[in-house]
């Protein structure tokens, strides 16, 4: 079946398979920064904005996505720069698979609620599993970022 | 390099930081060619079972199928797939296919096709009969049973480990000093209980997966997500049977391993498909294959009798460890060794005897491997439980207990291989962990009122940093055009940071800027040989042989520059920009000494320095954790956890945090929530991040961190291991909590709330 979406604000028109899942259509569109840690909607890794929400795109059709705008981080070039510099200076990173959905979900964070509390971070971010950094790294990195974003007298 | 270190211990941002944060195509499955083959495998459903009969013929029909290779097609040599130094001490046990399916999970066939449906496909269409047979599910019962997990002609242990596969044994041994006996009978309190972990799982967001293809000269060329690439080289060449120089193993980004990639779970399969077919082929573990044939942790049963004064000076341990080594014995002679030798020489002070005495067993579930801890883990929280409840029984504070016995600077441990402790700062993290988890200030219990209680429990642990007189590593050096450097790893970042950790050393050594340090690695055909990352020994080792080879590529570049400044070498200065005469009349910058090394020189500018140590010194640290737990549940929230590490010199002082916060995630997961069951024909029931519930930052609490340096002297500046010391804490620091909180000891990992109600009601029925 044919389906038309714009992928980080390019038009595309592709063929898929009716049970072709968001996830593996994005990763075979170039959006390689989409990542699956499990099959199971557990992880958080797969996380996409389909038309400026996050989804999980491991637990949506292709299909679905016909008609709508999809974000992959590979969209979000600034953003993830500007954020990501947080992350990297504590190190949290480490293996990094999981950043590209955490960013995601952080930055969809940032959008919803400039300055959340510790316990809304925790809240807001409890689907993305990281297994290396504990946590804790990450949240030192948010924090630091939306100090910076307060401070440049803006918002997140 | 006597003057002030500008690049060590500090917050320096990974290498590969931005790339990663910004998603970059950077792993194995973004890289991997876009023409591979699909390589899936097919699984067991049977603990144990002969296949009497296979069918590929449908399945070979479906449009899109290259290949289908059953246990009769492929090389029948023995091999082991555990990345370890050769000989392996574990047993070559293993085929690439075998006919005897020994766990529920194994592989019974490998389809390889164009593409995902024609392969999915496939698998549904073999036809496969099985002669069933009675499975050993009872890791206690495993030990010279009736039914042989391993009966064949051609199973072979290389060494002396106490393997014999007629008894189901994979390993037995057993290490002692003193008169265990005597000093036991003549103690004043002896106290013996038996302790459970189970076979956890690394859960990196990262499964298994590899992919392999033909390059120009007809080799072999394999790219895996591993800690270990020549290891891979090695035990590739073994399992297919062909010449090691015609394989080449490289690595991309990896996302994650802690341990679990120091086992080849996916590498010989699409390297056997690519051999075959002269095709690229990859091959991508689901989550469900990662939790159910992949390399956890070895679940292990251990006893331990612990030998007392009144006044709680320890004398003896006895200690019996029982491994579960499960179908295949990756592993499972060396992590039962640290089960004692890694939590025994902490009460070293006043230890007259001890005993340690094992088994490792083979049974019909998911084969173990290496995972952080590598059964120090295991024996850690045996150790320190039993000392948690002397310190109850004799009534003295669990801290001053440790403070009486604990091993100290300059002692050395019969039971830690007779090593001296050269750097040893746990008294100082005790210390410094009391203080600011406020030990002595809050009380064992407190009733809340609200039908809650909160707890305080503690511990101490140590590991190893490489494995002494074994783990080789190897950097090589090399000066470029404008004076930046090259340095070559055969070490194996996997997020850990060690390219940059690495650098940092070779950039203080040769007093450059980071961005000078270029760094490449892991490749079978490039790199320095390097045993691979594990066993706490990268910083350790590698780190050693980065900073000697840095010391004789400074040696080369003197000459250079003596021939160009007309001078002896000996008089010359090192220095940031370039090398100068002693009186600084004379001098040549970096990028005129690189350039002259480029043209007509004869004086080497590439150096390989390898490196070994006769020792492994031990990192230490102290854990403190504060629990409230739900009496009307059995719930256990962790609110407060207080971490103090003595990992000698820190390199880097991020990633030192980091890898102690991650560990102390991994280990509170174990504590509390990852749980593995078997249903009674021996499936796995936590086969996906569904049921295996690792934490999310809703669980962890709050961890607070410090470090207590130490100075290592035969580590690169002092430095000794991180990564893995820091996952040992937490399971016996929350079980003393939950104990002091409801008045009973788990002696059984995880502790789930069910564990903690059904403790606290049988508690209050005895009463």
């Amino acid at each position: 079946m044919q389906i038309e979406l714009w992928i980080n604000e390019k038009k595309v028109r592709a063929a898929i398979e009716p049970d072709t899942l968001l996830i593996d259509f994005l990763r075979e569109q170039g959006c390689s920064s989409v990542k699956r840690g499990c099959e199971t909607s557990n992880c958080g890794l797969c996380t996409v904005f389909m038309d400026e929400k996050p989804v999980l795109s491991c637990s949506v059709l292709a299909a679905r996505a016909d008609g709508h705008h999809i974000v992959t981080l590979e969209g979000l070039k600034e953003e993830a720069e500007g954020f990501g510099a947080y992350i990297a200076d504590q190190g949290a990173e480490q293996c990094g698979f999981c950043n590209p959905g955490f960013m995601m979900n952080a930055i969809a964070m940032f959008r919803e609620n400039p300055d959340p509390t510790d316990d809304e971070i925790r809240e807001y971010l409890s689907g993305n599993l990281c297994r290396c950094s504990g946590y804790e790294g990450q949240m030192r990195g948010i924090k630091a970022y939306l100090a910076f974003c307060r401070q440049k007298g803006g918002q997140a | 390099m006597e003057k002030k270190l500008s690049l060590i211990n500090q917050p320096i941002r990974k290498k590969d930081a931005m790339a990663l944060v910004c998603g970059k195509p950077v792993y194995l499955d973004d890289i991997a060619p876009k023409d591979c083959l699909i390589v899936k495998l097919l699984h067991s459903p049977h603990a144990h079972a002969l296949i009497e009969e296979i069918d590929t013929g449908a399945a070979e029909k479906v449009p899109g199928i290259e290949a289908i290779y059953t246990y009769k097609d492929v090389p029948q040599k023995r091999f082991t797939m555990a990345g370890q130094t050769y000989p392996e001490p574990s047993p070559y046990d293993r085929l690439i296919l075998d006919r005897r399916m020994r766990f529920v999970g194994d592989v019974v066939a490998i389809v390889a096709g164009e593409n995902e449906k024609a392969v999915d496909r496939a698998l549904k269409l073999i036809k496969v009969r099985y002669q069933v047979l009675e499975p050993v599910l009872d890791f206690r019962r495993a030990k010279d049973a009736d039914v042989l997990v391993h009966p064949e002609e051609s199973w072979r242990a290389l060494c002396e480990v106490g393997a014999d596969n007629r008894r189901n044994l994979c390993a037995s041994g057993v290490d002692e000093d003193g008169n265990l006996q005597t000093v036991m009978e003549d103690c004043e309190i002896v106290l013996e209980h038996t302790f459970h972990t189970k076979a956890n799982q690394q859960a990196m967001m990262e499964t298994f997966r590899t992919y392999a293809s033909i390059d120009t000269y007809g080799r072999l060329h394999v790219v895996s997500s591993t800690q270990i690439v020549f290891h891979v080289r090695r035990i590739l060449a073994h399992a297919l049977d062909i010449p090691k120089s015609k394989i080449r193993v490289s690595k991309p980004r990896i996302g994650g391993g802690f341990g679990a990639k120091q086992t080849c779970v996916t590498e010989v399969f699409p390297a056997f498909v690519t051999w075959k077919t002269k095709k690229p082929a990859k091959l991508i573990f689901t989550r469900q294959e990662s939790q159910t044939a992949g390399s956890p942790r070895h679940e292990m049963e251990m006893r331990v009798k612990v030998g007392a004064m009144r006044d709680g000076t320890i004398r003896a341990v006895d200690f019996y460890t029982l491994s579960n080594t499960g179908a295949y014995g990756e592993h499972g002679p060396t992590t039962v060794g640290l089960s004692g030798h890694k939590s025994i020489p902490l009460y070293n002070a006043n230890l007259e005897a001890f005993r340690f005495q094992y088994d490792v067993v083979y049974t019909n579930v998911q084969a173990a491997g290496a995972y952080r801890g590598y059964g120090a883990t295991q024996g850690i929280f045996a150790l320190e439980s039993m000392v948690n409840e002397l310190a109850d029984r004799l009534g003295i504070d669990p801290a001053v207990i440790r403070e009486k016995n604990m091993i100290r600077e300059g002692q050395v441990a019969a039971s830690y291989y007779n090593e001296q402790m050269n750097a040893c700062a746990l008294d100082r993290c005790v210390a410094r962990a009391k203080e600011m988890f406020g030990w002595d200030e809050k009380p064992l219990r407190q009733d809340m009122g609200n039908g809650k209680v909160r707890a305080k429990g503690m511990a101490m642990a140590m590991q190893g940093s490489g494995i002494s007189g074994m783990d080789v590593g190897s950097a090589t050096i090399k000066l470029n055009d404008d004076g930046f450097y090259v340095l070559s790893i055969g070490a194996a970042d996997m997020g850990t940071g060690c390219d940059t950790t690495l650098a940092q050393i070779a950039a203080e050594c040769m007093e450059c800027d980071l961005d000078n340090v270029i760094v490449y690695g892991a490749d079978s055909d490039s790199s320095p040989y390097d045993s691979g990352s594990y066993a706490s020994s990268t910083i350790y080792v590698t780190g050693k042989a980065v900073e000697k080879a840095c010391r004789e590529l400074r040696e080369h570049m003197s000459v250079i520059a003596a021939g160009i400044l007309d001078c002896p070498p000996q008089e010359l200065i090192f220095a940031a920009d370039g090398v100068a005469t002693a009186d600084g009349g004379k001098k040549v910058s970096l990028g005129e000494l690189a350039e002259r090394s480029m043209n007509g020189n004869t004086e080497t500018v590439q150096v390989t320095v390898t490196h070994s140590s006769p020792v492994s010194p031990p990192p230490f640290m102290a854990g403190m954790a504060e629990v409230e737990v739900d009496m009307e549940t059995g719930a256990v929230e962790l609110l407060d956890y207080v971490a103090v590490v003595d990992c000698g010199t820190p390199i880097n002082s991020n990633l030192v945090r980091v890898q102690t916060e991650g560990g102390l995630a991994q280990g509170i997961g174990m504590a509390l929530y990852e749980d593995i069951h078997y249903d009674a024909k021996g499936r796995i029931a936590e086969d996906s991040l569904m049921q295996y519930k690792i934490p999310t930052r809703l669980d962890t609490g709050r961890l607070r961190v410090e470090f207590e340096g130490s100075y290592e002297k035969t580590g690169p500046f002092g430095a000794k291991s991180i990564g893995e010391v820091v996952i040992n804490t937490p399971a016996p620091a929350i079980a003393h909590a939950v104990y002091n909180a409801t008045g009973v000891w788990h002696r059984e990992l995880p502790i789930t709330p069910e564990k903690v109600l059904m403790g606290i009601l049988r508690r209050e029925k005895e009463e």
